[in-house]
């Protein structure tokens, strides 16, 4: 249901523009015009609602329904940058009204406070670019409790002994407990450690306009019919609707940020859907565009002032100190049905190895580990069997039809060290289907990070040991060439030199330029990032609201 | 007639959930949806293909029918595969036309080489195909990397198993292909699109969330 917006003039220079529906721009968006800002919310991707979405495998994964194209955005990877690329698909984003959070599992974790601290910690580690935040947990935690409550996160308070501390509970009781949840849980404690209930932004209870989960089995890859999960098109957008002063102007594909004489930004030149340029101006802009398009955006805006790309000239690390986060899967198979096909992903996680002891395992990281299926039937018949499963025939058959409903994965997600090589850059030769540089996607795994996700797989394979599975296997774990967690390349930073925006996600070099998305990170976490995202840009709505109100941007 | 009666099914059981305000807004979007999924049915009896000549579609069919073949339960044949893979070359999969204009005679020539006096796959015993695809399979016998998305086949018979498959096990609600939902039933997945708790086996009798109890010589 979309509310009545306003619809307004390009040349009408509105308060805000906001680039990119997702995660952080949904938020940001609901937040300022609720505040009394004219808000217009540039989308590349289209309207789609809860009557688009689809449970059509080919639709959504086969035709990417509801993300980056690759033909349209072809895309290349390199691990080096002294690698020529070559054209492969190398990143994968929500790209319709709302963004990756249509699409998303919807593990909603928060940080804890050694996220945000570690660089002190632990010192400084060879090959790693590691640093501290300029904020810390206790800075985030009322926003934190601001996502639960507003966008809607089901969980269990204190079920956690390793949880950080937090000002209220969850607004509303875990999902249910699947199969995979209940054998995780009961191998978990044999083994000593301490599972609990997942943290999801899945509503467990219905909200106004939203219904609790109806555990259709669509959910991982899929948008959501019936609004249970927390994309920040039905959590937030909608709200920005209300407002009266938000527009979502879909279909609109900007390429370039134009700055005028004294080195501002006077607002966001976009394609619409017939491929004609407009330029929609704007007192402010704030790019949302996720931590692959952000930096990417910034480098097509580079003119005359700013050779090296917007916002680009004091640090030069924009794009840069990418972190993809590492993982790592094994899969049981066991002898009753868990029928796991039902329902939302995870429902029973830990996080028993959120900080290990470098001194112990003789590597830096940590990480969590989920019990879980994500599969669906296609997806499962092409990837889910094991490695020595027959390919076709009666055999094949036979196996497909025992292992469906009785097969369960752990999943371990654990840090990314920054490394300045690793980056989302131009593409000095490949163009998109408008003409723009493609992404070029340059990414060597730290060993640090290897070596930790191979040490929680054994986790893995010790959990589905304990739990009687009567088959395991893994995945080949060997360096990441395909990105879906798009962090740290626009770090937060106090120093001009080594970070591209401040503590109010105001880049350092346009005052009236602001960057609010996965980009920001500056430490990966264990894995999930979204929750704080969205805490993120909760806060940064509060920091710009403050600085428009007191005159600071304009001035 | 499956469409229609599982969505609505979906949408009742939903409302076990949904606040009543939240159905009757979506209501006429859900039905007009079930529609167009049911219009999109087609019979074998009245197709036309769009991709494939008549031989063509019956080498195919032959093919995709070892790949799932039909034995003690339905397989590829009575899911509508070919229907689906001959759709899926005017569509979606149309990039994939070539691997199969020049994949489907260079399978011939294989087969002609193999088994003198057996002029097609289809005309060939069915032990005689499957060794041809065991031929087919050991050229080509890489551990794929997992991935989400559907766009990996890159020869032939990569190509055709991958459809066979999608068109096996697709929602049968697509109107596309699994016919009469024999590909879910085989795994086990039932055709709904909501489900109450328990869900398996090892949930039926979860207790609920206890702490976990204390134990003295833990750490």
């Amino acid at each position: 249901m979309k509310a009545e917006q306003p619809k307004y003039k390009t040349s009408d220079e509105v308060d805000f523009v906001i680039i990119g529906s997702g995660a952080a721009g949904g938020i940001l968006a609901k937040e300022l015009s609720t505040n009394g800002f004219r808000v217009v919310v540039l989308e590349q991707g289209p309207y789609l609602t809860e009557a688009d979405y689809t449970h059509n495998e080919i639709k959504v994964l086969g035709e990417d329904l509801l993300t980056n194209h690759p033909k349209l955005q072809p895309t290349t990877f390199r691990k080096t940058p002294q690698d020529k690329a070559k054209q492969q698909r190398a990143l994968v984003y929500g790209r319709s009204v709302g963004g990756t959070s249509v699409h998303f599992t919807a593990n909603f974790w928060r940080f804890h406070e050694v996220d945000f601290i570690e660089r002190s910690k632990v010192g400084s580690i060879p090959g790693a670019n590691l640093v501290d935040w300029p904020i810390r947990y206790a800075d985030l935690e009322p926003y934190y409790t601001k996502v639960e409550w507003e966008i809607g996160v089901s969980g269990l308070a204190g079920a956690s002994p390793f949880d950080p501390p937090r000002s209220k509970p969850y607004p509303m009781p875990p999902l249910p407990v699947k199969s995979s949840g209940v054998i995780f849980e009961r191998a978990a404690r044999q083994l000593g450690w301490n599972p609990f209930p997942a943290p999801m932004a899945i509503l467990s209870q219905p909200r106004p306009g939203r219904s609790a989960c109806v555990n259709c089995g669509f959910c991982l890859s899929f948008g959501c019919e019936v609004g249970a999960k927390s994309s920040s098109l039905v959590a937030a957008i909608r709200v920005a609707e209300r407002t009266g002063r938000c527009e979502i102007r879909p279909d609109s594909y900007v390429h370039r940020i134009e700055t005028d004489a004294r080195g501002r930004a006077v607002g966001a030149a976009y394609f619409d859907k017939d491929k004609n340029t407009h330029l929609q101006k704007a007192k402010a802009v704030i790019v949302c565009a996720n931590g692959a398009e952000t930096p990417r955006l910034l480098l097509m805006s580079a003119n005359a002032q700013f050779p090296n790309g917007l916002a680009n000239n004091s640090s030069g690390v924009v794009g840069k100190n990418l972190m993809l986060n590492s993982a790592a899967i094994s899969m049981g198979v066991f002898e009753h049905p868990l029928n796991d096909y039902k329902g939302f992903a995870v429902s029973r996680i830990l996080h028993d190895f959120y900080e290990l002891d470098a001194r112990k395992v003789g590597f830096y990281g940590g990480g969590g580990l989920d019990g879980r299926f994500d599969a669906t039937p296609i997806g499962f018949a092409l990837n889910g069997l094991p490695p020595d499963a027959p390919k076709w025939g009666s055999a094949f058959k036979k196996t497909l039809a025992e292992n469906f409903t009785r097969t369960m994965e752990v999943f371990s997600h654990g840090t990314s060290l920054p490394r300045e090589e690793n980056s989302f850059s131009l593409d000095p030769e490949l163009k998109d289907a408008w003409g723009l540089p493609a992404l070029r996607l340059t990414y060597k795994d730290h060993p640090d990070d290897l070596k930790l996700v191979k040490w929680l797989n054994d986790r893995a394979l010790e959990l589905l040991d304990a739990a009687g599975a009567r088959k395991k296997w893994s995945y080949p774990i060997t360096e990441q060439e395909f990105a879906v967690h798009l962090l740290g390349t626009c770090r937060m930073g106090n120093d001009p030199k080594t970070s591209v925006i401040n503590t109010d996600h105001r880049t350092h070099d346009v005052k009236n330029l602001f960057l609010c998305d996965g980009s920001s990170l500056v430490t990966s976490g264990r894995g999930q990032p979204t929750m704080t995202i969205e805490a993120l840009a909760f806060r940064a709505a509060d920091r710009i609201t403050a600085l428009a109100k007191s005159g600071e941007i304009s001035a | 007639m499956i469409n229609e009666l599982s969505r609505r099914r979906f949408l009742s059981q939903a409302g076990i959930g949904v606040s009543a305000a939240w159905v009757s807004a979506h209501w006429p979007e859900m039905v007009s949806a079930a529609t167009r999924a049911h219009q999109a049915v087609q019979s074998s009896a009245a197709y036309k293909f769009e991709f494939f000549t008549p031989a063509e579609a019956t080498e195919i069919d032959a093919l995709s029918a070892r790949i799932i073949p039909t034995d003690d339960t339905p397989g590829a044949r009575e899911a509508g595969v070919l229907y689906f893979i001959d759709r899926a070359l005017v569509t979606f999969a149309s990039g994939d036309q070539q691997k199969y204009r020049d994949g489907l005679p260079e399978l011939q020539s294989l087969v002609r080489e193999k088994f003198s006096g057996v002029e097609k796959f289809s005309a060939a015993t069915v032990e005689q195909q499957d060794e041809v695809l065991r031929t087919l399979e050991a050229n080509h016998n890489e551990e794929p990397p997992r991935r989400r998305n559907l766009h990996s086949a890159e020869t032939f018979l990569e190509a055709l198993r991958l459809q066979t498959i999608a068109g096996f096990l697709i929602d049968p609600e697509a109107g596309l292909g699994n016919r009469g939902g024999v590909g879910w039933k085989l795994i086990g997945r039932e055709p709904e699109h909501s489900f109450l708790p328990p869900f398996g086996y090892y949930d039926k009798d979860y207790p609920g969330w206890q702490p976990a109890p204390k134990m003295a010589d833990k750490e």
